[in-house]
């Protein structure tokens, strides 16, 4: 971690994201006001002293609303990554460390899924079962797995064969016990570098989704939905979608740099000693 | 270098007013009505066929209607007239109407239209192998008959009062070219002949429908020669095509038309706004088989909870009217006695109270039996019905009810919601036709799923008069018949009524001939009236 | 080589039954059965469409045979014809009786969809290239700081949002291209030269928004894959062999370095069909993207199965390409060393 902080971007990636979560746990402290406090007489607002952010068609403030909205968006993100990563480790171990025909299925699905439009796959099952936001994080979860999924698999195969692993199966270790305590914790940085990765993007297909009508649904608020309500008043109203449009911009961003830059990191063939 | 640098700068800051401003056109001259010219609107949906009583969605009947013509039509004082008919009469025992066609009618190929062909469309609506909902009203007619080639002549098995209203609906197809067809398959939905004003020209899919000046119609000749409907299935994208004068017309909502519009001059200068009181209204809707909706109590405090005024001033900016009948406010339908459910939150807590209803533990929600007065207000996606909802929610909430919002999209809003009849609480809309007859959605005959009495109300004296008004064709008659049934459905409350909203338009100032204040029947009633200047014409490569 | 084919395209067997369960699945996802989500108040028209999709997908017979069934259709890729866009055949044109021919809708989306992405990769490649290059170079400087912010910031950036504000921008403020739709007008009547503008105008934007987007992958893509050749033994060696830096980067580096971009341009098929739908909505252009969403909306089942089905087979065919054009540039691969 500090190595990958040495690199300027993996430093502005490692802040944004430190303060935008930051923002989204405080959020209950620092709301100007209750993100669904109607108010029809103060309806789109422009920015202005007692809103920051203005306020939007039912006169809500919109400050409090990205403040609110940037938690769901980001438990989206985390919540999704944690499902795929689960998935993906679990399988990619048991693909990795046993090999044989157990390892041919998993690859073959792995194949499956990456062949099939990812984004229609997740429409179709948000639309079917009706959006709502355990939904979209488990769909989005249930189609991101496969790379974690590779990686895994990748480290196991190249790790299995090392002498430690190698002698540890010697001196009689269990199954179990080579995976939790050998190939798995030495497996951890490309895991986490994707997961990284993968948050970004379940950042940006949660905004997608909310586009298309399939997002997080009203009143409840993301920042995908605040950027959709907002669209429609692009040359008027800008503060409804600047501010979700520029908070969704800096935490991809922020999660691409970091993820980035501790791959770099990690990474002993691009970096220069 | 400063100097280019500068212009540069002042280009980039100076709004839509930089470049188009050398060609501002004042679109404020009198010009003689000419006929010519292309009108462009959008639609955010493509239509899936053209023949309206098997595609069944908006858009396909808002471009139907420029190509089909029906026996009858409503003129801008919303009353009935001849369309194809030139006449038609009543018979003593009011269960005959013959219709006489106007002489010489033509179908867009140049053959003629006669009674036969109305009868080949009877027979289609009310064939069982049709595909349409449209069906019912037309197997009422015991005997369709054609004594000559302009009379037709249906006869009810007993007298059926909208009668009249469900001929004007109903688009007449030609025999010659769809007797040996299926019509639920047939190509001729997507490349129709009809007899109106205009015929389709193109259908480009996903990209526009064209339709040109038909020189055989009907009913004279209107005056622009090309409608073009272009899909553009983003409102946002829609109203930047707008801005660009790139389309002459599209539907507004309440925040164009009251914020962006009179802030933005630029827009003015070219673009005209139109408002009229639609025939649709908002309601909030009880599952009626569930508790505790079955209880008036229950739905009447839920109707003196919630500010309607607020919805009004708050979603619509103003731009509806508050309800208290089903019927359009202003028309004779419409029982001028009966008021809604003023806002009185203290009178919805007595009604809950002597429903059961009373915070006993305390947590500021309502409960009876140790549960808690929870229920999901179940909306589909449309901003307005969204917003109501939260309105609605936080109303509530002050007198202690303990109300969720859920949007859905409409197909599983339909599919699993409303047809399974497995919710509590509905906010949807009613178009409503210009007939007062509404026996689908009150009779307690029409709760099968699928059909429009969803909230399955059922009350034995709104069923009489609900038969009663389809018997009766003396309009005073019918008109207590209708104020009775109104009275008695705001009293039961099975809905709350929430408002009616003004149809907002927007259409370019090159379009003239159309009637500001609108009318009635609203503005579209003389759309073969409407007409571009030629010096207002659009420049287009299209016009060699 | 031909072995190497041979081997290649049996290998897809297994995948296409894989692709055939995870889209039966989907049909049989929605609750009830699929015949249940009809999306209009129609009493009458919703009971006989069941009856026709219960009859389409055999849904009264064991799940088995329905399989099967469904099997032989994509197989034959026969998806029938659309519910709710009045009859059309879902993948190909068919002839009725009369002569008149109904064109297919896939068989209209596919290639504009297709056309939008090949811009756009040509596109991604014209700009990630050198960028890629220049940053691998440049490794850690500020070049390659810079170079990094900005292709994330074109990944990170919502798409919809970026369009709509240069919808703005280019089409009301400046009138410089047209704000949405496939053609213009008169399109027509124009002079092919004229027609070919018109539609590059009016694609200009979709293919630069989808470009920006799919910048990052690409473009670091080939600034670690250069870095990792520049790390190689024998660039150290041609190094040494006093070669021109020149030679050395662009003759030897770059190739090697560009050898695996042919594979991630056979894997992002469907990412970039997948994310069409956004952009086809936004700008009204009636490609795949478009086309899915609609159907997806109208539960329109046939429509939806049969783009599940096509689109997986184009990346399945997209990556037989891309692997064939690999071990054709390749010599290793061809021998079989890589086996």
């Amino acid at each position: 971690m500090k190595h990958a902080l040495r690199n300027p971007l993996a430093l502005i990636g490692f802040s944004i994201i430190a303060g935008i979560l930051l923002l989204a746990l405080i959020a209950p402290l620092i709301a100007p006001y209750d993100p669904n406090a109607i108010n029809v007489k103060a309806i789109l607002l422009a920015p202005e002293a007692n809103h920051w952010m203005g306020t939007d068609g039912l006169g809500r403030d919109v400050l409090s609303r990205m403040l609110y909205g940037g938690r769901i968006s980001l438990l989206v993100g985390f919540v999704a990554v944690g499902i795929a990563t689960l998935i993906g480790i679990v399988l990619g171990a048991v693909s990795g460390f046993y090999r044989g025909w157990v390892d041919t299925i998993i690859m073959r699905t792995v194949d499956v899924m990456l062949s099939i439009p990812t984004f229609f796959l997740i429409l179709a099952v948000i639309a079917f079962l009706t959006p709502s936001i355990w939904n979209i994080m488990i769909v989005i979860g249930l189609t991101s797995w496969m790379g974690v999924t590779r990686l895994v698999r990748a480290e196991f195969l190249s790790l299995r064969n090392r002498e430690f692993v190698l002698a540890a199966q010697a001196l009689g270790a269990k199954d179990a016990r080579l995976i939790f305590t050998h190939l798995l914790p030495n497996s951890l940085t490309p895991i986490i570098v994707s997961s990284i990765l993968g948050i970004a993007s379940a950042v940006l297909v949660e905004s997608g989704l909310s586009f298309l009508g399939l997002g997080v649904q009203a009143p409840q608020a993301s920042w995908g939905n605040i950027l959709t309500d907002g669209k429609e008043y692009i040359q008027f109203a800008w503060w409804l979608s600047l501010f979700p449009g520029l908070a969704i911009l800096l935490t991809v961003l922020g999660y691409n740099l970091l993820g980035d830059g501790l791959r770099d990191a990690y990474n002993p063939r691009s970096n220069q000693h | 270098m400063t100097w280019v640098l500068l212009t540069a700068l002042m280009v980039s800051c100076g709004d839509s007013s930089s470049n188009k401003s050398i060609h501002t056109i004042d679109y404020s001259k009198d010009y003689p009505a000419n006929s010519g010219g292309t009108l462009i609107d959008a639609m955010t949906g493509e239509p899936s066929g053209l023949i309206a009583m098997i595609a069944g969605e908006s858009a396909a009947s808002a471009i139907a209607g420029n190509i089909f013509n029906s026996l009858l039509k409503y003129d801008k004082n919303l009353e009935l007239t001849g369309e194809l008919a030139k006449s038609w009469e009543i018979s003593a025992d009011q269960r005959t109407i013959t219709f006489h066609l106007k002489p010489d009618l033509k179908w867009a190929d140049n053959t003629a239209l006669t009674s036969d062909d109305v009868l080949f469309t009877w027979q289609k609506v009310t064939d069982e192998k049709t595909r349409t909902p449209y069906g019912s009203d037309f197997k009422l007619v015991t005997v369709a008959e054609t004594p000559d080639a302009n009379t037709f002549r249906v006869t009810y098995k007993a007298p059926y009062a909208p009668a009249l209203d469900t001929w004007a609906g109903l688009h007449i197809l030609p025999k010659h070219l769809l007797k040996d067809q299926d019509i639920n398959t047939t190509a001729f939905a997507r490349n129709p002949v009809g007899s109106h004003y205009y015929k389709l020209e193109q259908w480009k899919n996903g990209q526009y429908l064209k339709l040109t000046r038909n020189v055989n119609a009907t009913q004279g000749q209107a005056k622009i020669d090309h409608l073009l409907s272009r899909i553009i299935p983003d409102k946002a994208a829609q109203f930047l095509e707008l801005s660009a004068d790139n389309i002459d017309s599209m539907g507004l909502n309440p925040i164009q038309y009251a914020r962006i519009f009179p802030a933005r001059p630029e827009l003015n200068k070219n673009i005209a706004l139109y408002k009229e009181l639609g025939n649709s209204y908002t309601y909030l809707g009880f599952n009626l088989k569930r508790k505790p909706f079955d209880d008036i109590r229950v739905r009447q405090a839920i109707n003196y909870a919630i500010n309607k005024q607020e919805i009004i001033d708050g979603v619509l900016l103003g731009l509806g009217e508050p309800v208290a009948s089903p019927y359009k406010p202003g028309t004779r339908w419409s029982n001028p006695v009966l008021k809604p459910y003023p806002y009185d939150p203290a009178k919805a807590k007595a009604l809950l109270k002597a429903a059961g209803y009373e915070d006993h533990d305390g947590d500021g929600i309502i409960d009876k039996d140790g549960k808690p007065f929870s229920f999901e207000i179940l909306t589909n996606q449309n901003k307005e019905r969204e917003m109501t909802g939260v309105l609605i929610q936080r109303r509530l909430k002050e007198v202690g009810i303990d109300a969720n919002i859920r949007v859905l999209e409409w197909a599983s809003f339909l599919g699993r919601f409303i047809k399974p009849k497995e919710f509590d609480v509905v906010v949807l809309g009613w178009s409503l036709s210009l007939d007062p007859d509404q026996y689908s959605i009150w009779h307690s005959s029409q709760q099968a799923p699928g059909q429009f009495n969803f909230i399955s109300y059922s009350n034995p004296r709104v069923d009489k008069l609900l038969e009663a008004g389809r018997l009766e064709l003396n309009p005073d008659k019918r008109m207590k018949i209708y104020h009775e049934f109104s009275a008695i459905l705001l009293e039961d409350s099975p809905i709350v009524y929430l408002s009616a909203g003004y149809g907002l338009s927007a259409i370019h100032k090159r379009v003239r001939g159309i009637s500001n204040p609108a009318p009635p029947a609203g503005i579209g009633h003389n759309t073969y009236e409407w007409n571009i200047p030629q010096a207002y014409a659009r420049s287009e490569m299209s016009e060699h | 080589m031909l072995k190497y084919l041979l081997k290649r395209f049996f290998w897809m067997i297994p995948l296409l039954v894989g692709i055939s369960l995870i889209s039966f699945m989907i049909m049989h996802l929605a609750p009830g059965d699929i015949t249940s989500s009809e999306a209009s108040f129609n009493p009458k028209a919703s009971e006989e469409s069941r009856q026709k999709l219960r009859e389409l997908y055999s849904l009264d017979k064991p799940v088995i045979v329905q399989y099967s069934l469904w099997m032989k259709r994509m197989a034959t890729l026969n998806f029938g014809t659309s519910f709710a866009s009045h009859q059309r055949p879902v993948f190909w044109q068919t002839k009725d009786k009369d002569g008149n021919v109904t064109l297919g809708m896939i068989q209209e989306a596919l290639p504009i969809t297709l056309l939008i992405n090949v811009l756009s990769l040509i596109l991604i490649i014209a700009i990630a290239l050198p960028l890629g290059v220049i940053s691998a170079l440049k490794q850690n400087q500020l070049a390659d700081r810079v170079i990094t912010l900005f292709v994330f910031i074109g990944f990170a950036i919502p798409g919809f949002w970026l369009a709509l504000m240069l919808m703005y921008w280019t089409g009301v403020q400046h009138n410089w291209l047209p704000i949405s739709g496939l053609q213009s007008l008169g399109h027509e009547h124009l002079h092919w030269l004229g027609k070919t503008l018109d539609t590059l105008k009016h694609l200009a934007l979709p293919v630069f928004i989808s470009a920006i987007t799919g910048l990052a992958g690409i473009a670091l893509f080939v600034r670690n894959g250069m870095l990792e050749v520049l790390h190689q033994d024998y660039i150290t060696t041609a190094r040494s062999k006093g070669l021109n830096e020149h030679r050395v980067i662009y003759g030897h580096a770059l190739r090697n370095a560009l050898l695996p971009l042919i594979t991630i341009f056979g894997l992002s098929i469907p990412g970039l069909i997948g994310g069409s739908v956004i952009a086809e909505s936004i700008f009204a252009i009636p490609g795949m993207g478009k086309l899915f969403y609609d159907a997806v909306l109208m539960r329109d089942f046939p429509v939806i199965m049969g783009i599940l089905t096509i689109g997986a087979l184009l990346t399945l065919i997209g990556n037989l390409v891309a692997d064939v054009a690999y071990a054709w540039a390749d010599p290793r691969v061809r021998r079989g060393v890589m086996q």
